[in-house]
């Protein structure tokens, strides 16, 4: 015992330095802001982790049918275990091949919007994302620079508006999801062109919503108005004209000048898998880049 | 031998890191998923007391820091885990006593841990957090976390065990 009290006294002192250590990070990380000591470090994780998280990803995407999984098999008999254990490969069989036909159909919708927005498109997938406790509502794709994408380019699928890239690694990138509470989007009112912007809430989940705050305090936008991007110089961080979601409801209050919409995103950030990146059209890409002109739809590709 | 344990406790550490955002989201309560390096730290914490668990909670913090898709200032975590690891340390001989106490210290080590998080990111305004969102948050987090302790500290603590370099018994 007394061996053991000798063994905890030190510890204060390794207590001290590794606090130290991780306030000399922090302190260096927000003091250097984009160009921060802890950025090379930061890529050379990626890099490393980046593929790990692909291959992990590939290895349980398999899993994604497990919810369903539960609630279809969880009646059956516990004594027909031979029958069950069956009947649960077989499921987890037809569930998957439910996910590849999802798979393929948002393919074929990527390829769509490709073809109705005119923004050339490198795909991808959804290999990681953050945990709510972050606070920050990320994920990672498994393109990266060496498909072409590099950081402020927009990411959206076939429903509409996902998110920007604010990193890019060799062949990973992290995607902030317009939903964060640091994304700010300007969107433009489908019905009368009026400009705005749009704040993330934080959540991903079905009750996932963004607020609105119109420019022109004057204009109230009406029920299931669409929203769309609104487009800044060059298309970065995002190109215009890419639906985000639609006006659920719209409240103003005395105190506030400008009135606030309340827009339900077209995007389901819960079960994001398919996701293009817009990028030039001329993008050097070690994967096919999906564009408006020549579209694979009609030279019966896929 | 150092060399071999070196490469184990990097490849938990990753694998905790990968697994928490790559397997996790499909099972995700309101996109909280179970903290896997905190559950690491406190098995390390339970075996070789507060020293070990420090390093490897700052090891792991700074990884769930650094990789994709973290983008809040690092050393955030790295900073929570290493106070977890310290009073995890600090209550070894009672949490091992039973797999109650040691559910309780899983429990408690959640919430510092996700609690130092949270506070370090209000203190930076990084993301912006609001009090209702971290009070929605933790709960959920702990619970996600002890009802994940059954099935992951055993195995942790068995693996720590083998890892331990050979001292004298007491």
């Amino acid at each position: 015992m007394a061996m053991r009290d000798q063994h905890q006294k030190p510890s204060r002192g390794v207590l001290v330095l590794l606090l130290l250590a991780s306030f000399t990070f922090i302190t260096l990380d927000v003091r250097g802001g984009d160009d921060s000591p802890v950025e090379p470090l930061r890529s050379v994780v990626g890099d490393v982790v980046g593929p790990a998280e692909s291959v992990t990803a590939t290895v349980v995407r398999p899993f994604q049918a497990i919810p369903e999984f539960f609630t279809t098999t969880g009646g059956l008999r516990s004594d027909l275990e031979r029958l069950e254990a069956e009947n649960a490969s077989l499921r987890g069989r037809l569930a998957t091949t439910v996910v590849d036909r999802n798979r393929a159909a948002e393919l074929d919708g990527l390829l769509r919007s490709a073809g109705s927005t005119g923004y050339a498109l490198v795909p991808a997938r959804v290999v990681a994302m953050g945990p709510a406790q972050s606070f920050s509502r990320t994920v990672t794709i498994d393109a990266g620079t060496s498909s072409g994408v590099t950081a402020d380019m927009t990411v959206l699928n076939n429903h509409g508006l996902v998110g920007r890239v604010i990193r890019a690694d060799r062949s990973s990138a992290t995607v902030l999801l317009v939903v964060d509470r640091d994304s700010v989007v300007g969107g433009r009112l489908g019905s009368n062109m009026e400009v705005g912007f749009l704040r993330g809430r934080g959540a991903v989940d079905d009750d996932a919503r963004l607020d609105l705050d119109l420019v022109d305090n004057a204009v109230t936008p009406g029920r299931d108005d669409v929203l769309v991007t609104w487009g800044s110089k060059n298309g970065a961080p995002y190109v215009s004209g890419i639906p985000i979601g639609r006006v659920t409801s719209v409240f103003s209050s005395p105190r506030e000048l400008s009135k606030r919409a309340v827009i339900e995103p077209f995007v389901d950030f819960s079960s994001l898998d398919l996701v293009g990146v817009v990028v030039r059209g001329d993008t050097e890409s070690d994967r096919v880049v999906l564009n408006a002109e020549k579209r694979p739809g009609a030279k019966g590709t896929p | 031998m150092a060399a071999m344990r070196a490469l184990v406790l990097t490849f938990v550490i990753t694998m905790a890191v990968v697994l928490q955002v790559t397997l996790f989201p499909y099972l995700s309560v309101n996109g909280v998923v179970p903290n896997l390096a905190l559950l690491v730290v406190v098995a390390a914490a339970l075996v070789r007391g507060p020293e070990f668990a420090m390093v490897i909670g700052f090891l792991g913090g700074l990884a769930i820091d650094l990789a994709p898709p973290a983008d809040h200032v690092a050393g955030r975590w790295a900073l929570a885990l290493v106070v977890v690891g310290y009073l995890a340390g600090r209550v070894r001989h009672d949490a091992r006593t039973s797999a109650v106490a040691a559910i309780v210290t899983v429990a408690a080590a959640s919430f510092v841990g996700t609690s130092v998080f949270a506070l370090s990111g209000m203190a930076l305004g990084n993301p912006v957090v609001s009090f209702t969102e971290v009070l929605a948050v933790i709960p959920t987090a702990v619970l996600y976390d002890v009802a994940l302790t059954p099935f992951v500290l055993p195995v942790m603590m068995r693996l720590f065990r083998r890892l331990e370099p050979h001292q004298v018994a007491y």
